[in-house]
């Protein structure tokens, strides 16, 4: 295995031509446990931290972007987008110890594909883009089309993450996190679900939706939330109706964490007090 | 492949070879014999093997070698300024906040991380500071407990000083 450390995004693709057998990383909090876990390491791994634009985390008129090598404590860090985007913040903030905060990323989180990845339901409901890159150049995709099922994505050989982009979020628009652990910190979700509003001066909801992660071989949108819940004061009765939704629309297994009725069920419980912790911010923002 | 590093570590600056798949925490070990830091789980669950890259806590066991080139890098043996200990590791010895050892190098780097940017943290703070460090023989109150006792120690020493 060689060891490379490229300062620029245009030498990090040709590492990534020339071997087929490269592999970018991170924070390898993913990476060296599986090679302990006896999976060989790659011919070649391109360590992508000394690149400044992937460690890059600035905001602008026109949005957020988020380098995909930066650490998820530096996320976390970082007041403003704390304040635009809690949700997201704090499903970054979940990933495990500090120790581990220092080093796994955003682009690790979702690239290295698991369906349980906490980061996935909030960057999907915040409708987020991942930027792509290769010798080919850049493209831009929705970030609900980044991985395809458990440990698999849409990146070609040869592409990686080079950024995440976020709108900036309207007046009165706030997003939400909360997750199902069996342990209340260190663990690995058994249901996640992010929720995103919007409400009028009133209170009145003007926008909502729901992605629930660890329940489907991807991050799931459910569908029909915002017709449930536009007009409402996100009374009982459509909460209710919104919490059948989730549970309907998981598609989820029977693992060591949780049996699919369990995550059927919790999918719903959590839904209802996403979206009611997400309306509770809308409302509070001017 | 083997390649040259050159890095701080504990403030001095050093030079090794590493093979390019060696952990921070085997180079440490095996090439510096700096043994202070243990090996627990290998995989970033336990926390023995912390250090600080750059003031900020890591795992060593989840670092490449390669990649501290060029870093500031503290281990436990580094927190002792000659013979007189630092004041966590005096709290440790003082609160008996230790049984078999193995993960006590690693709670001692947590906490100076935590008291390098919190000299007043609650018991919660201290909580989640160490939640990444795992300790099966004494359970974790003396720990904390330690480690409240050392924040106040230097909060004192400061305005003494």
């Amino acid at each position: 295995m060689m060891y490379t450390a490229p300062v620029t995004v245009d030498e990090a693709c040709q590492l990534l031509a020339s071997n087929s057998a490269a592999k970018v990383f991170a924070g390898a909090t993913d990476l060296l446990p599986q090679a302990q876990a006896g999976r060989r390491l790659e011919d070649v791994l391109v360590d992508l931290k000394r690149i400044p634009r992937l460690m890059n985390l600035e905001v602008d008129d026109q949005g957020w972007t988020i380098g995909a090598a930066a650490s998820a404590a530096r996320l976390a860090e970082h007041s403003q987008l704390r304040s635009e985007y809690p949700g997201l913040v704090e499903a970054v903030a979940l990933i495990g110890s500090d120790q581990i905060q220092n080093r796994a990323s955003l682009g690790g989180n979702l690239c290295n594909a698991s369906p349980a990845a906490d980061s996935g339901p909030s960057m999907v409901v915040n409708e987020a883009r991942a930027v792509i890159v290769s010798t080919a150049g850049f493209r831009t995709i929705p970030i609900a089309d980044l991985v395809r099922g458990p440990g698999e994505t849409s990146l070609e050989p040869g592409e990686f993450v080079a950024e995440f982009q976020l709108d900036r979020p309207a007046a009165r628009r706030a997003d939400a996190y909360l997750r199902f652990t069996p342990r209340t910190e260190m663990d690995i979700a058994v249901v996640g679900a992010a929720a995103r509003v919007a409400v009028d001066d009133a209170g009145r909801c003007t926008d909502a939706a729901v992605v629930l992660g660890a329940v489907a071989p991807t991050t799931v949108r459910v569908g029909g939330i915002a017709e449930e819940l536009v007009g409402s004061t996100f009374d009982e009765e459509a909460l209710a109706r919104c919490a059948a939704l989730s549970s309907e629309a998981c598609r989820p297994i029977d693992d060591k964490r949780g049996t699919k009725e369990f995550r059927r069920h919790i999918a719903g419980v959590l839904t209802t007090r996403v979206l009611r912790l997400a309306a509770e911010r809308a409302s509070e923002q001017r | 492949m083997r390649s040259h590093v050159t890095c701080t570590i504990n403030g001095d600056e050093v030079e090794f070879l590493v093979d390019d798949r060696q952990t921070l925490l085997d180079a440490l070990r095996d090439e510096l014999q700096l043994t202070g830091t243990k090996e627990g789980c290998a995989t970033g669950d336990c926390g023995a093997c912390s250090v600080l890259i750059d003031g900020r806590l890591n795992c060593s066991c989840l670092v490449f070698a390669r990649e501290v080139e060029g870093a500031d890098v503290l281990t436990v043996e580094g927190l002792a300024d000659a013979d007189h200990l630092h004041p966590i590791q005096h709290a440790f010895l003082e609160g008996a906040a230790l049984q078999c050892g193995i993960c006590t190098p690693g709670l001692l780097v947590a906490a100076k991380a935590l008291l390098d940017r919190n000299l007043k943290p609650t018991e919660e703070e201290v909580r989640y500071a160490i939640a990444g460090n795992l300790c099966r023989c004494t359970g974790y109150d003396k720990v904390v407990r330690s480690i409240l006792d050392a924040a106040a120690e230097m909060r004192d020493s400061a305005v003494v000083s």
